[in-house]
């Protein structure tokens, strides 16, 4: 260790640590007005902040500290935590104006994101800031990019530079009808029929259970059951809407949400009513701009509209709708992790147990569910169990949303059979096999969910129908590869991703992702060390992220293993 | 929910059987798979767990595989079920544990692992041999901190630091921030720790399992500044921080004769936890300037009261002797005085920094040996008014509850009192109450530490304490909160009081105190209806002069709403000097024999004069400010003091120094040259606190044991040995040696501590008193059925308004309030001498709000003059905004800028406290010629 002098002295003239900035305090009080100081509100603070300013400034954290009553160190270490958020201490240079954010996960990655990344840095200059950054969820239209908020996908190096020059920003809300007309057209009928007590909450239980819906989020949690077991709950107990999907080639949610906002909304509501939830939190992935835009409308409207239609009883609680907006991190998509974020903390995921469903939000009992089950939930109650139920292939209950991309020659949201093969999949709905392309793998449930070979392309893709093969559907995001790629290439992007967003809270986690990710970059794989390594991420990791990471890594060993094999 | 349970729970409920390994095992309900295998003697690895931090499962090196779970589990955050089938040491478990650590290695290396790494420990234990990884890369240490260094190459984010410093302490300094790999601790927005908000507590030093923080060497030889070594140490000696009244436990580690580094230990005041006095305070005593031999004062030199810093030279005042010549001078002049003057022109002050023993001898001698009753000591200066008002009101001046109580209050209510900064550790246990729900009020004309984690921030106006408690007491009798059954029960008087604060309701009282009524009502509101309502408060209310007054509000506020004679109840004067309680226990008070019976009760009195075998004066003797008087009077004409430094700790400093001047003689026994030496005719060298052995009692009532663990410098004696031979000079036949021997005699003077002897002392180090034998284990918790008064109830006494003695006019237009900062103890010579602490709070400052600055026109570091009708000093202006307006703060530590050359030495009629936390003032701007007050 270097040498210094013990004599220490510092400053005499003010109290110990940074000193407070009176014209940083006066500004943010400015940019917080209509926010309530409480530390849950410490995220959309900081959004407040750095869509102002373009970063977050030393002195404005500081003097959001104070305003929140939180030390300096509980302000940044959660808005170090978030990749949306751009600290800079004094004497940093802050980011440029404006930031050009291009996908690098797997299926942009396929369709050249990375060369684009680097050729854009180049022709835009300093005065644009590119980032590569993980899935934006617009896999469909790869390679993918957003200038600020406006989305560019495809992105060519020519589209993105007629979008900066045109000063095109922000990405526009999906053109969906406002509550009035909604209403009109007769949406949230099954909630009214809640309401007006027509359905009681055994049926709504009874129906879910029946028709077999699952949690499509990627944890395939019998929906039903988890209802009731909120609603069974010592009360008061809270809901959460998780559409923080971040599962690299996943944007079926998105898709939902710009295609039908109050279906989702109309079952995030039933499910509030019949677990008796007091509020309901919609957490937003960031990216998903144009969808924030749409429920800044709409939720309000739905306020007004539920004051009215919606008596608050001790029983049937009228719930505050709240919109939470994330700032870019992939782990918050895990239940406990976005709680967290919720409540204004880092979205480091919670030891189980205790399980959400007992001790959630804010310490309540909480419900917590993805987007699609939701809408789904509403349309089980509309044609009854059985209608969705009949609609799997192979003995399988449902419908599935698959988000398809990578070399298919019409990728998207397909709406399909649960249990459908990849092969049936790729063939019936997605148009087949891209010109010049041949399945060689598949990737079934995004980053996580491992990979497989073509000569796996007949087993049903559901839940609980690949862990034999060492995989899993997750969310239904399905990424096809053909000759031209190669697994092991998918494998070391993977691990990337899951080393850039690991949470960093347990060992196996952070500090196996990044010693994972060297080792295969080796053209001879470690087989044995990677085993090892897998094996105890699997094993002794907090959440599914750290579990999770190592199947790609696996799936390559056990499937491709002559690509990292001497030959 | 999966969280292991308190200690309480454990014991009592039904054990649940599960088998570790195929061993059956029994674990308390909620107790951890890591905890019940610890307490069977299986060590299960584990780095991010330890015991007193709550378990955070992130390591990983503890997992477990149990039977019919899909994934290993932490044993340290799992509490295992009936039947459960747990394995530690499968095939299974011990790869992932071993894995975990192979990964940490790679990531921090045995390089950077210091000795007693618990890594090292567990990859020795595990076999892992070294690491297959590549290694993370190395970072630039940070030694920004003067005490605490830190190597984060070492550091495995297990987050003990930031839960230690967030949690245990509630500092908040600690962050864990950015993510993934990229994750690591920072200090405030990732700050060098030196410049940090960091106040060096330095719990997470001893959180840290690998050395990724360090305490820095102190020692003047060219390791200096170096991390320690924390296994180096020849020996460790349990003792005691020398500080403060909480009373914290600590141990020594001492390498080559001196003490290398500091340890909090499990006390039950402090359980591990320390402040930066105590963890990095402690090289005082090795400080060059210690007395080493006995002076007396050169012929013919003056005695000059007037001078501005002692200078470092004594040798033109003062030239050695050996201790027979300073004893016989000292004693012979005390002995002529005595005999041609009489007793009463004799007079000793003592101090609440030395052991019981000592107290009580020095009390003893100067009752017996000089014959007076003219005994003091900084309680005088401290709590005087507060148990005035507490023997008048419940008839004990002590703590009716122990600060860890907090934990059982659902409102805390703080006034007068800034513990983050002067009783750091009392501080945490409020800390942690809030945390877990309790609502704290914080009531002071300053915005201290305390007020981020307050419900309810009262800054009230300075002087109008009556005023605002009043107006409580007021809400609470006219919203009918007041608690009936126990007012009738226990309590007397209660009409006078009713009487009394019906014309103080908190809307008229508002533009007094400048707190709203709707607060003052909302206050008194959530005090009286809250199932247990704890009072604490320290200076703020006591130096007043309505010292007394403020404390009966508060008594009455207490007793009005039956809070007090339960777990999280009462009235708990915070106590300032480590053993303030033990010596006024011990009888270093004029009017008190030891156990506080007055020294004009004939029976009391009796008592003690059978044991002592010497008769007592029946008349009370003068208190520290009227003994300062009296000598300036020339009515007292020879003191003793020991270890006290009237010449910087009394208010008005001018006249007390030449008061102290004019003395015939004066014979101070110190470990420093103190300001009060300058003007001694001979200084005796005595013991600091790590050189001597002795009990000492904590602002709890906890009789402690401090032990020694270093030797004296040169030839210091140990105080008791010098009160021992003084006694014997005088013409006492005192053969003590031991303090365990003076021990046992108090234990016969004094019931309280009846059931405390010394080796119940030395086997459990810590007995709360009233220990009334050797069965009784101690009572943390009095008055539960009955006051210590003749009647058994409780007096309520009203008080009326009554101004501060000075107030500000358009002369001196500022209010100066004075008081302490973290880092300096009292006067000064102590910690001015520890190099960290004098490192970071270098030198002497008055902190005003940005508004005051501005209108003086000063920036922040500018020196600024401040004046007063007895004094001007010259010191630097800091930043302050939680000061109010035209107001300001100066700390008493610093002897080149003394606050108490300004302060008011009008005192509290009954307390006799003097008003140092008020005197009128004023500020202006210094020349800028006085600008290098310090050198940089």
């Amino acid at each position: 260790m270097t040498e210094q002098p013990l004599h220490f002295r510092r400053p005499v003239g003010r109290p110990r640590g940074r000193p407070p900035d009176p014209a940083a305090a006066a500004r943010l009080r400015g940019l917080l007005v209509g926010l309530a100081r409480r530390p849950d509100l410490l995220i959309e603070c900081l959004h407040r902040i750095q869509d102002a300013d373009g970063h977050l400034a030393a002195p404005m954290l500081a003097a959001l500290a104070d305003e929140l009553s939180l030390a300096q160190a509980e302000v940044f270490e959660v808005a170090t935590f978030y990749h949306h958020f751009d600290v800079r201490r004094e004497g940093e240079t802050p980011p440029p104006p404006l930031t050009v954010r291009v996908c690098e996960s797997i299926s942009c990655a396929m369709q050249g994101g990375e060369s684009l990344a680097d050729a854009l840095a180049v022709t835009l200059g300093d005065t644009v800031r590119v980032q590569r950054v993980p899935c934006i969820g617009r896999c469909a239209q790869a390679p993918a990019a957003v200038v600020d908020r406006y989305p560019v996908a495809p992105a060519t190096l020519e589209s993105l530079r007629a979008a900066v020059d045109a000063g095109l920003r922000e990405c526009a809300p999906p053109p969906v009808p406002d509550l009035a007309v909604a209403l009109a057209a007769g949406a949230y009928a099954q909630l009214r029929r809640c309401l007006s007590g027509m359905l009681e909450r055994e049926t709504v239980f009874a129906t879910l259970e029946a028709g077999g819906l699952r949690g499509l989020g990627g944890a395939g949690f019998p929906t039903g059951r988890k209802w009731r077991t909120v609603a069974a709950q010592p009360g008061p107990r809270l809901m959460a809407v998780n559409a923080d999907e971040g599962e690299p080639g996943t944007f079926k949610d998105r898709d939902w949400l710009e295609r039908e906002p109050h279906r989702i909304l109309e079952g995030m509501l039933i499910g509030a009513w019949t677990v008796g939830a007091q509020a309901c939190y919609f957490y937003l992935r960031d990216e998903y701009a144009g969808v924030r835009t749409m429920l800044e409308t709409l939720l309000p409207q739905l306020e007004a509209w539920l004051a009215a239609a919606w008596p608050d009883t001790a029983a049937s609680p009228r719930p505050v709708l709240h919109l939470r907006r994330g700032a870019g991190a992939y782990v918050c998509g895990e239940e406990s992790a976005m709680i967290e974020s919720i409540e204004g903390r880092r979205g480091m995921p919670r030891l189980r147990p205790p399980y959400v469903a007992q001790v959630g939000l804010f310490g309540r009992p909480t419900l917590v569910n993805n987007p699609e089950t939701l809408a789904w939930a509403v349309t089980l109650l509309e044609h009854g169990p059985e209608w969705y139920a009949a609609r799997g292939r192979r003995e399988r209950r449902g419908l599935r949303s698959f988000s398809v991309s990578g070399r298919v020659r019409e990728p998207g949201v397909k709406v399909a059979p649960a249990g459908i093969s990849l092969r049936e999949l790729v063939d019936e709905y997605c148009g087949g096999m891209a010109d010049g392309h041949r399945l060689y793998g598949f990737l079934p449930g995004g980053a996580s969910g491992g990979i497989l070979p073509a000569a796996l392309a007949d087993l049903p893709l559901d839940f609980d129908t690949l862990a034999a093969h060492g995989a899993f559907v997750g969310s239904c995001a399905v990424i096809v590869l053909s000759q031209h790629d190669r697994a092991r290439d998918a494998a070391a992007n993977l691990m990337n991703f899951f080393r850039h967003e690991s949470c960093g809270q347990c060992t196996p986690c952070r500090v196996g992702t990044a010693k994972a990710q060297p080792l295969l970059a080796a053209p001879v794989w470690d087989a044995a060390l990677l085993g090892e390594l897998s094996q105890a991420m699997r094993d002794a990791s907090i959440c599914g992220l750290g579990q999770a990471a190592p199947n790609p890594v696996d799936s390559v060993l056990r499937f491709f293993s002559d690509e990292v094999t001497e030959r | 929910m999966n969280a292991p349970a308190s200690a309480a729970t454990l014991a009592a409920a039904v054990p649940v059987r599960f088998s570790l390994d195929g061993r059956p095992l029994e674990a308390a309900p909620g107790e951890s798979i890591l905890a019940c295998a610890a307490r069977h003697g299986i060590g299960i690895p584990h780095l991010c767990h330890k015991d007193g931090l709550r378990p955070d499962g992130n390591c990983r090196a503890c997992v477990v595989e149990i039977d019919g779970e899909r994934v290993l589990a932490p044993s340290c955050c799992r509490s295992p079920v009936e039947g459960m089938a747990v394995k530690a040491t499968s095939a299974r478990a011990l790869a992932s544990q071993r894995m975990v650590v192979e990964l940490l290695l790679a990531d921090a290396p045995v390089a950077a692992q210091r000795a007693d790494s618990e890594l090292l420990q567990w990859a020795a234990a595990l076999g892992v041999a070294g690491t297959r990884f590549a290694p993370r890369e190395a970072g630039a240490p940070d030694m920004s901190h003067p005490a605490m260094a830190v190597d984060l190459d070492a550091c495995i984010q297990c987050g003990r630091c930031v839960r230690a410093c967030r949690e245990e302490q509630v500092n908040d300094v600690i962050g864990y921030a950015w993510r993934g790999d990229a994750a690591r601790i920072v200090f405030d927005q990732d700050d060098p720790m030196g410049a940090s908000t960091c106040v060096a507590c330095g719990e997470c030093v001893q959180a840290c399992p690998t050395g990724a923080l360090l305490p820095r060497r102190l020692g003047a030889g060219a390791d200096a500044g170096t991390p320690v070594d924390p296994t180096a140490a020849e020996r460790k000696v349990d003792s005691l921080c020398p500080f403060c009244g909480v009373g914290c436990q600590l141990t020594y580690h001492v390498r080559d004769e001196r003490i290398d580094w500091v340890e909090g230990r499990d006390g039950p005041a402090n359980h591990g936890r320390l402040c930066v006095k105590g963890r990095f305070g402690f090289d005082y005593a090795s400080s060059p300037d210690r007395l080493t031999v006995p002076l007396v004062r050169r012929d013919g030199v003056a005695k000059d009261p007037h001078f501005e810093r002692v200078p470092a030279d004594w040798r033109a005042s003062f030239r050695e002797a050996s201790w027979e010549e300073a004893m016989t001078r000292a004693a012979g002049g005390f002995v002529k005085i005595r005999d041609t003057v009489g007793p009463q022109a004799l007079a000793g002050f003592g101090s609440a920094k030395g052991s019981n023993e000592e107290a009580y001898l020095f009390q003893k001698l100067v009752r017996t040996g000089f014959g007076t009753n003219n005994v003091d000591h900084c309680t005088r200066l401290c709590h005087a008014s507060s148990v005035a008002a507490l023997l008048e009101g419940i008839g004990s001046g002590a703590v009716s509850n122990q600060v860890s109580d907090v934990a059982h209050a659902e409102v805390i209510f703080v006034i007068g009192a800034n513990p983050t900064v002067n009783h750091p550790v009392a501080a945490t246990w409020i800390k942690n109450a809030v945390k877990r729900g309790a609502t704290l009020i914080v009531a002071d004309p300053r915005r201290t530490g305390l007020a981020r984690h307050a419900a309810h921030v009262l800054q009230f106006r300075a002087d109008t304490d009556v005023a605002m408690l009043n107006a409580m007491l007021h809400t609470v009798i006219d919203e009918g909160l007041v608690d009936r059954a126990f007012v009738e029960a226990r309590t007397e008087d209660y009409e006078a009081l009713a009487a009394n604060v019906r014309e103080f309701s908190p809307e008229r009282m508002a533009p007094v105190c400048g707190i709203d009524a709707q607060t003052l009502r909302t206050v008194a509101r959530r005090f009286a209806r809250s199932r247990g309502s704890m009072i604490l408060w320290g200076m703020g209310v006591s130096q007043h002069v309505h010292g007394t007054d403020n404390a009966r509000c508060l008594i009455a506020l207490s007793l009005l709403t039956g809070q007090i004679g339960r777990p999280g109840t009462g009235l708990h004067p915070l106590r300032g000097q480590n053993n303030v309680q033990g010596a006024s226990d011990a009888g270093l008070i004029p009017m008190m024999l030891p156990d506080y019976h007055r020294v004009d009760d004939p029976v009391a009195a009796g008592v003690i004069e059978r044991l002592w075998g010497a008769p007592v004066d029946p008349n009370p003797g003068l208190t520290v400010v009227e003994i300062i008087n009296a000598a300036a009077a020339g009515t007292i004409r020879g003191m003793y003091v020991m270890g006290e430094n009237p010449a910087m700790s009394d208010p008005d400093l001018g006249h007390a120094r030449e008061a102290l001047a004019a003395l015939d003689l004066l014979v101070v026994q110190d470990i420093f040259p103190t300001e009060t030496a300058w003007l001694a005719d001979v200084i005796l060298p005595a013991s600091a606190f790590p050189e001597k052995t002795g009990s000492f009692t904590n602002t709890d009532r906890m009789v402690q044991l401090g032990r020694q663990a270093v030797a004296l410098p040169g030839a210091a004696r140990q105080d008791l040995a010098i009160i021992v031979d003084m006694a014997r000079r005088l013409g006492l036949d005192w053969t003590y040696t031991h303090p365990s021997e003076v021990f046992a005699e108090m234990r016969q003077a004094m019931g309280s501590i009846g059931g405390i002897d010394w080796r119940r002392l030395e086997a459990q180090g810590s007995v709360t008193y009233p220990c009334e034998g050797p069965d009784d284990p101690g009572q943390p918790l009095v008055f539960i059925e009955r006051f210590p008064t003749a009647s058994g109830r409780a007096r309520l006494v009203p008080a009326s308004l009554r101004t501060a003695d000075e107030t500000p006019d358009a002369e001196y237009p500022m209010v100066l309030i004075t008081g302490r900062q973290l880092e300096h103890w009292h006067t000064g010579s102590m910690t001015r001498r520890a190099r960290v602490l004098d490192a970071v709070e270098p030198e002497a400052t008055a902190s005003l709000n940005a508004r005051e600055l501005e209108r003086i026109g000063v920036a922040p570091g500018d020196p600024v003059a401040i004046a007063s009708r007895r004094g001007r000093v010259v010191l630097r202006a800091r930043l302050d905004d939680g000061i109010p307006d035209r107001t300001v703060f100066m700390p008493f530590a610093y002897a080149e800028a003394a606050a108490n050359l300004l302060t008011n030495p009008a005192l509290d009629p009954l307390g006799k406290i003097p008003e140092l936390k008020y005197c009128a003032v004023r500020v202006a701007r210094a020349q800028p010629a006085a600008a290098p007050l310090r050198a940089p």
